[in-house]
């Protein structure tokens, strides 16, 4: 059992990782605040399974998902199933659609598995009352992520320029911003942030690198980085669309409502 | 031991949640394998058992985060408002950024990226000592940068300030340092922002600040409460490309 024998370590390092902010919740707590825990034993047991949960969660992942993510991104990049005659003249875009097919499909996949998007949808929809589903939200940021993962390669492949992509994209959601309902507005900025960690990373930064390899005249040190930043500004964009339309379907809802009464 | 048992209930239904949470992924991965590429699954047992402890693991996290990581940013927020010390909370959230940071694994590999990039463009010299001190040196600006963000992010919690004034602000800033900065660390400096917000964190940060907007009178936990991730992740970004222009 390979599996059970790196759990340990994982274990540990995640103790190491997590062991910063341990020390400066107890230092503000103890020497701060100077309250005691309401329920200490509770929150005790639910830090081990905090610590316990994201060690089986990344060595899972190390052998199950990682290998195999890896793998295929290098395949689905190679010369086979492209075509061999695109590296000879030329990289025709049109090549890669599958490329695109597979970053779309595995941006969505992981960050509906992302626990850090887990957490911030459950506090959105206990905040709002209901009125932000969770699974509504998650929903809507893995669309932004599986858009912006597919337009990320889709830049590589052609060696366009990262920060024009990013610009626009910003001058969207500005737009988007002054036309959204104020309530919505920080939680689409924050769920940017949240959907890239610990199961896309990985997956994602893979893709890119092993895209940026295998094209011609693409160096993976320059075309290489930039898919992460696709995904953390398309869920804004999503999000934002996704309560722009509510709200509209919302309001049409009402008026014809009122019509018919 | 009672604790722990009392979680256990809870673990079981979550373990449900989980799988469906997983089921994308593995649709995904298994139609890719077998119907686009049409190879078998190297160490199928492997691939079972792995997606068996990422299903637990993720059950296992939920579970602590609702019984842990959210009543103690809450716990925190709620202290500190009936504390009324603005300088214990503004230090509390400059530690809390910096230390959740400054230890990010992700971090740390991007940084290292950095440091090859850096040396490739001829920008530091090319030997290890000089990588490993750039790399360190990217790290404790972005941990700084994010200790800062959360700072002003809880500042403007307590102010009311709409987020949408600082987060516009913010991509003004980075599209002018984009015009200024070399061209090798833009891409490194715009993946930046995405790699500081981790797990652990993320959960704690956004019950501090819903827990704060709540406590504060005349402050809306939706409107007021959200965006102190997205200034975490916007000031890394920033503080890499000028770091850039400097070194």
């Amino acid at each position: 059992m390979e599996s059970l024998s790196s759990l340990w370590p994982t274990i540990l390092s995640t103790i190491v990782d997590v062991a910063p902010i341990v020390g400066v919740l107890v230092l503000f707590q103890v020497a701060v605040l100077r309250r005691k825990l309401p329920n200490p034993g509770r929150m005790i047991a639910g830090f081990v399974f905090v610590l316990l949960g994201l060690a089986f969660f990344l060595v899972g992942l190390e052998q199950a998902l990682f290998p195999i993510g890896e793998t295929m991104a290098r395949q689905l990049t190679g010369a086979e199933t492209v075509g061999p005659q695109s590296a000879a003249d030329g990289v025709d875009w049109r090549d890669y659609w599958l490329v695109y097919t597979f970053a779309a499909a595995i941006g969505f996949a992981t960050t509906i598995a992302e626990p850090s998007l887990i957490a911030v949808a459950i506090k959105a929809e206990d905040v709002s009352g209901g009125t932000v589903r969770a699974w509504g939200l998650r929903l809507a940021v893995a669309v932004g992520v599986a858009l912006g993962v597919a337009l990320g390669c889709f830049r590589i492949v052609t060696g366009t320029p990262l920060p024009w992509y990013i610009m626009a994209a910003y001058v969207i959601v500005i737009v988007q911003t002054f036309r959204s309902s104020k309530t919505i507005v920080p939680l689409a900025y924050d769920s940017g942030g949240v959907t890239t960690s610990t199961v896309t990373v990985p997956v994602v930064a893979a893709l890119g690198l092993g895209l940026a390899a295998s094209i011609p005249g693409r160096s993976p040190l320059i075309d290489g980085f930039g898919l992460i930043a696709f995904a953390s500004v398309f869920p804004i964009m999503t999000v934002l669309g996704y309560a722009i339309i509510a709200s509209w379907l919302n309001q049409r809802r009402k008026t014809i409502e009122s019509k018919d009464g | 031991m009672n604790e722990y048992t009392r979680l256990l209930a809870p673990m079981l239904q979550r373990t449900a949640t989980s799988l469906r949470d997983l089921a994308p992924i593995i649709i995904v991965i298994a139609f890719f394998q077998i119907v686009v590429l049409q190879q078998p699954f190297p160490n199928l047992e492997n691939v079972v058992i792995g997606l068996a402890f990422v299903v637990i693991g993720l059950a296992l996290f939920i579970v602590g985060l609702e019984s842990a990581l959210f009543p103690i940013g809450e716990l925190l927020a709620e202290g500190f408002a009936k504390k009324g010390s603005l300088t214990a909370l503004l230090a509390f959230a400059f530690c809390l950024g910096f230390g959740a940071t400054v230890a990010e694994p992700a971090l740390i590999a991007i940084a290292a990226e950095a440091a090859d990039v850096a040396s490739e463009a001829g920008a530091i010299a090319n030997s290890d000592q000089a990588r490993s001190s750039y790399a360190l040196e990217v790290r404790l600006v972005v941990a700084v940068s994010v200790g800062a963000a959360i700072v002003l992010g809880v500042f403007r919690i307590l102010k009311g300030w709409p987020i949408h004034r600082l987060i516009i602000g913010g991509y003004l800033l980075v599209v002018a340092l984009t015009f200024f900065a070399p061209d090798d660390i833009i891409g490194v400096a715009y993946d930046s922002g995405g790699v500081t917000t981790s797990t652990v964190t993320v959960p704690l940060v956004a019950a501090l600040g819903v827990g704060l907007a709540t406590s504060i009178r005349g402050r809306n936990p939706m409107i007021d409460g959200f965006g102190l991730i997205a200034l975490a992740s916007l000031t890394p970004i920033i503080c890499v490309l000028a770091y850039g222009m400097v070194t």
